[in-house]
């Protein structure tokens, strides 16, 4: 008897991926396409224990949905997670012992799909005990917490995306800060303009007429048009006044990834602003104006207020996008985790994609999650 | 004091008030009634610049409302609305200290003054200063509603329907509190409604007003007796005439004092109306009447509710 549906159907994905993908894959070098080693050849000895959370996890579908099985469940899949990852980092050390110094062992598609299987099914348990969103959070970071530790052991330094890690160390962190970076430099102005241009179109239908439209336009120039776009004018600046470029301003660089990740981010911040301020009940602003408010303390005490969970869903929007087109202003020199990504392109190392792509997403998500944490804050003290 | 001197408000071409003059002295409960539409709500939002007239003049205190800020003049005058507009994201004792705080009083004196208005309007402090609007029911909320517009204790208090979301004991209840908050503050209210009952129940003067048009501006007793048009005589009611006259006066006005009577007496206070329904009621052509502590004070008869 089906007790839990979404349980069975990410196990039954897992058993139909596990089989059919491989889990490593293993190339003589970095010119070749690898071979295929299947999950089920890396289980031998100690690693059978894999099969200990697997087993829990199917007893989780059948058996009587209590708090107790959720719990057990949650548990389940984070062991689940983390044994994976332990066990693809030793299967690739055993492998790295026979092969060539300059094979490359990476992670293959039945590995990802289980990853991403375990995940699910730990967010779901976690749904399901109702736990806390700071407390989902905390869980989320010790599995994080706990991955990082195994890679810090050295578990998982014959994988290729560590070996790719390890010989970029320095130019790694630089990435990172320098991504961080950015999406900073373009999400500060993009709020100090967003926000008063989206009070202001809320005030004036004469600006909301050609602004949104405007803003529309900019969202679909693909970035790298809009790069290109931006390149003229900027390095006919530097060109006429070269004391510029001493500071860094010219058609090339973070300047104008900057303006072009503020173009993008400025639609969905101003859009949720007058849109927040136009969903404002007409019989609080009635009151507060007829109470006696000005207009400036109507808009900081009652509007801006009672709008702000519709303006931080489109900082969310603007963070998110942000984070994630920061990677393509590599392309005019911005660098950031878009330089290793797209180097990993050109040489046609996938493994050093994903060492660009995958802290991109991890930011993406830690944003998010931030994000989702301010706005259940925001809902429990209003309703 | 508020004077409306020929006062003309134009949306487009059409005149939604035309050439309205009324003047309504300090202490006075004004109600202006019409159909929708008829426009009493503009002329009531013209006194506190919410609306600015096309022509004439409106006068708070003697002086012309244009000359002040809004926002200063709106301090100074309560404001209750038909649709509340409590705000959603501030606790009961905030919403109550609105004016105040901007106003400059102090966050203590604010509390206190929200407690005690709460008192006054009939919910507990303690259970509802810290509570936010959403868990209010639709009376509680315009209880404090009210609440809002009194807390700076000013001289003139606007209701634009104040009522007409409300089910009908609660609105009963709320105008019972109302005019005794009036009667005992002796504060001037310019009260709107299209309910001629609540109209009859409130109002020291009742304005009547049609297409934008003032049509009569007279007391309730008035309004009933001498009507100025066919109109008029149609919002009141033909039908019933003598029950809402009935209405208006108190069981004291026609007490045979010392004379008993027997059954469930009457209280003093009630009006002629209830005793006429409970004398149809109970198929009895006397009533004994009480003072409000329950002391016999003598009876009413039947033939005393024909005399003028």
């Amino acid at each position: 008897m089906v007790r839990n549906r979404v349980l069975l159907v990410l196990l039954l994905a897992g058993l139909l991926a596990a089989p059919s993908l491989a889990f490593l894959t293993l190339a003589p070098n970095r010119l070749v396409s690898g071979a295929p080693i299947s999950l089920g050849a890396a289980l031998h000895g100690e690693a059978l224990i894999l099969l200990l959370p697997a087993v829990l996890l199917a007893l989780g579908v059948f058996l009587p949905q209590r708090r107790a099985l959720h719990a057990l469940t949650a548990a389940a899949a984070a062991g689940f997670l983390l044994l994976l990852v332990r066990l693809a980092g030793s299967e690739a050390a055993l492998l790295a012992q026979t092969a060539p110094p300059v094979a490359r062992i990476s992670l293959g598609g039945a590995f990802w799909v289980l990853l991403i299987i375990a995940a699910l099914a730990l967010s779901d348990a976690l749904r399901r005990l109702a736990v806390p969103a700071p407390a989902g959070v905390l869980l989320g970071a010790v599995v994080v917490g706990a991955l990082g530790l195994l890679l810090l052991s050295g578990a998982l330094d014959s994988l290729a995306i560590v070996r790719e890690y390890a010989a970029r160390r320095t130019a790694f962190a630089a990435a990172i800060l320098r991504h961080a970076a950015m999406v900073a430099l373009a999400l500060l102005p993009t709020v100090l303009l967003g926000l008063p241009l989206g009070v202001l179109a809320r005030r004036r239908e004469a600006l909301a007429a050609w602004l949104f439209p405007l803003l529309n336009v900019v969202q679909t120039i693909p970035s790298i048009a809009l790069f290109g776009v931006l390149l003229a004018p900027l390095s006919g600046l530097a060109g006429h006044f070269p004391a510029l470029a001493r500071f860094g301003i010219g058609g090339v660089g973070v300047l104008p990834a900057v303006i072009a990740l503020i173009l993008y981010a400025l639609l969905p911040v101003t859009r949720n602003t007058s849109e927040g301020l136009a969903g404002v009940s007409p019989a609080a602003l009635e009151a507060g104006r007829g109470l006696g408010m000005t207009p400036r303390q109507l808009l900081w005490r009652v509007e801006l207020p009672l709008a702000l969970p519709v303006i931080l869903s489109g900082l969310r929007i603007a963070a998110l996008q942000t984070i994630g087109l920061a990677a393509v202003a590599a392309l005019i020199g911005a660098g950031g985790l878009g330089a290793i990504m797209f180097q990993g392109l050109f040489a046609d190392a996938l493994d050093l994609v994903l060492l660009g792509v995958l802290p991109i997403i991890l930011m993406a998500l830690a944003a998010n999650v931030l994000f989702d944490l301010g706005l259940g804050r925001l809902r429990r003290l209003r309703r | 004091m508020i004077e409306f001197e020929h006062v003309t408000k134009r949306y487009g071409a059409s005149a939604v008030v035309e050439n309205l003059s009324l003047a309504v002295a300090g202490g006075e409960f004004c109600v202006i009634i019409g159909t929708s539409g008829a426009g009493k709500s503009t002329a009531l939002k013209m006194i506190n610049q919410l609306v600015s007239p096309s022509e004439g003049r409106v006068r708070v205190n003697g002086e012309d409302v244009r000359l002040a800020p809004p926002a200063a003049l709106r301090r100074r005058i309560g404001y209750v609305i038909q649709s509340i507009g409590l705000f959603p994201h501030w606790t009961v004792a905030r919403n109550i200290g609105a004016v105040p705080e901007l106003i400059g009083w102090s966050k203590r004196r604010i509390r206190a003054r929200a407690a005690e208005l709460l008192t006054l309007l009939k919910l507990a402090p303690d259970a509802f200063l810290d509570r936010y609007p959403h868990e209010l029911s639709v009376g509680q909320q315009q209880r404090v509603g009210i609440a809002r517009a009194l807390a700076a204790d000013q001289d003139i208090l606007l209701m634009d329907e104040p009522f007409g979301a409300l089910d009908p004991i609660t609105r009963e209840a709320l105008q019972a509190e109302i005019a005794e908050i009036q009667r005992a503050s002796r504060k001037t209210v310019v009260f709107v409604t299209h309910d001629m009952d609540e109209a009859l129940r409130l109002g020291s003067r009742i304005a009547v007003m049609d297409r934008g048009r003032l049509v009569q501006a007279a007391t309730p007793l008035e309004l009933l007796t001498a009507p100025a048009s066919d109109f008029v005589r149609d919002l009141v009611g033909r039908d019933d005439l003598g029950v809402k006259l009935l209405g208006l006066a108190t069981v004291a006005s026609r007490l045979r004092a010392g004379v008993p009577a027997p059954g469930e007496p009457i209280a003093a206070g009630a009006s002629l109306r209830r005793a006429l329904s409970r004398m149809v009621a109970e198929g009895r052509d006397r009533l004994g009447v009480v003072d409000g502590d329950g002391r016999p004070l003598g009876a009413i008869h039947l033939a005393d509710l024909l005399r003028r």
